[in-house]
């Protein structure tokens, strides 16, 4: 029996044959509906290296531009993810701070540093320095990057903000929800399975 | 009803991480995935007991997170203390419903609902429950999924305590709710996560 023709529901444990499917076709569990895997294009990994490296170049726009800026009686003020951080550090809020810091900066920079490693490697038929841990590690963070809930956030600031000043949405802004659609395109787009298929016959 | 064909039942181990299914070694033995080396557990290991504890946290940690301010804002005029709930009720008078209804849903319902759903869940697997487990475990994917939401007013904070300072107008602080929120939301997540969706489907195969 070859374990590459199996898969277990992970939600209800049923045991599948996997069957060839549809193009963009996805398999889901015939007992509890849970997703099983899916056909993706031969080229699906290319693609997720493509989105995943754009997604980093936006990541730093992000990070080094303001994301607003408020104006009040001449009074100028404006600030970027890192140095809102730090006040909320400076503030004594440390846990705080440091759970901002975790979801919004260090996993989605881990994520896409760490998917770049594993793809770059995929794609030119080598087996990279600890891809297997890093892939690893990856699929174990990735519930804590939380970049679409921080745009949703710093947009109702900009919304309670706007009662009492003028504000304008910075570089940062803008940069941090295209990074959220190209990160959920990469995600969209990558092919774990084959990614493991390709790492084990690299072996 | 006949056993269903699930891999623990068949001998087999599915790998978290990697999805691998591989044969389970003998009883004893710790088994790591052949493919990622990831540890594998035929059920989260503990599951039950992990999902109490960070559940019961969460429910404790509810109380300071509603009701302690998670910002003082202090500018001529006075200090005023904002909770999550005020805060809601801000958006809601000033105009903006929608965001109200927003920031409602994500501050307060989804905690809510998550903590309650975990509680009905972890309940009705202790009870070796047989109803709805297809229902269940939708359930359960989908408070997986909202749970992270909730950091929504964590980052509203954030950001409003950099912009709003001395040097402006009023100046913004963060509030010992702020806190006691970020844990209630790393908490549930982590009680979710420790809370193993195949065990709802376990009791159903040991009835005649």
């Amino acid at each position: 029996m070859s374990a590459q023709t199996f898969v277990a529901c992970l939600e209800c444990d049923l045991l599948h044959r996997k069957v060839c499917l549809p193009p963009d076709g996805e398999a889901r569990c015939t007992r509890c509906g849970a997703r099983l895997y899916k056909r993706t294009r031969p080229d699906a990994n290319e693609r997720a290296l493509a989105l995943t490296l754009a997604a980093s170049i936006l990541f730093v726009l992000a990070n080094v531009f303001p994301i607003l800026a408020l104006e009040v009686q001449g009074v100028h003020s404006s600030t970027t993810l890192l140095a809102a951080v730090r006040s909320l550090w400076d503030e004594e809020a440390r846990g705080v701070a440091a759970l901002v810091f975790a979801t919004t900066i260090l996993v989605p920079a881990a994520e896409l540093v760490g998917l770049i490693w594993v793809l770059a490697a995929l794609r030119r038929g080598t087996r990279a320095w600890g891809a297997v841990p890093m892939l690893h590690f990856i699929e174990s963070v990735k519930p804590w990057g939380m970049v679409e809930v921080f745009v949703l956030g710093v947009l109702v600031s900009l919304v309670k903000l706007a009662h009492i000043a003028t504000v304008e949405a910075g570089v940062a802004l803008f940069s941090f929800g295209a990074l959220m659609a190209l990160v959920a395109a990469a995600a969209a787009a990558f092919d774990a399975d084959a990614a493991w298929l390709q790492l084990e016959a690299s072996r | 009803m006949s056993a269903a064909p699930t891999a623990a039942r068949l001998g087999l181990l599915a790998c978290e991480v990697c999805r691998l299914v591989s044969r389970a070694p003998r009883p004893g033995e710790h088994a790591h995935c052949p493919r990622c080396d990831a540890s594998l557990h035929a059920r989260k290991p503990a599951s039950l007991a992990r999902t109490w504890a960070f559940l019961i946290a969460a429910v404790i940690l509810y109380v300071p997170a509603n009701t302690l301010p998670i910002m003082d804002t202090s500018s001529l005029f006075g200090t005023q203390r904002d909770t999550i709930l005020s805060g809601v009720a801000f958006l809601w008078t000033s105009g903006s419903l929608v965001l109200a209804v927003l920031v409602f849903f994500a501050s307060i319902m989804v905690p809510l609902a998550k903590m309650l759903a975990l509680t009905v869940l972890a309940t009705s697997v202790q009870m070796r429950a047989a109803w709805h487990p297809r229902t269940r475990t939708r359930l359960y994917r989908v408070i997986e999924f909202i749970g992270r939401w909730s950091m929504l007013d964590i980052y509203v904070v954030t950001i409003l305590v950099a912009l709003v300072q001395v040097n402006t107008f009023a100046a913004i602080h963060v509030g010992p709710g702020a806190a006691a929120f970020g844990a209630v939301v790393v908490l549930t997540m982590f009680a979710a996560a420790s809370f193993d969706p195949r065990l709802i489907w376990d009791s159903l195969g040991e009835r005649p």
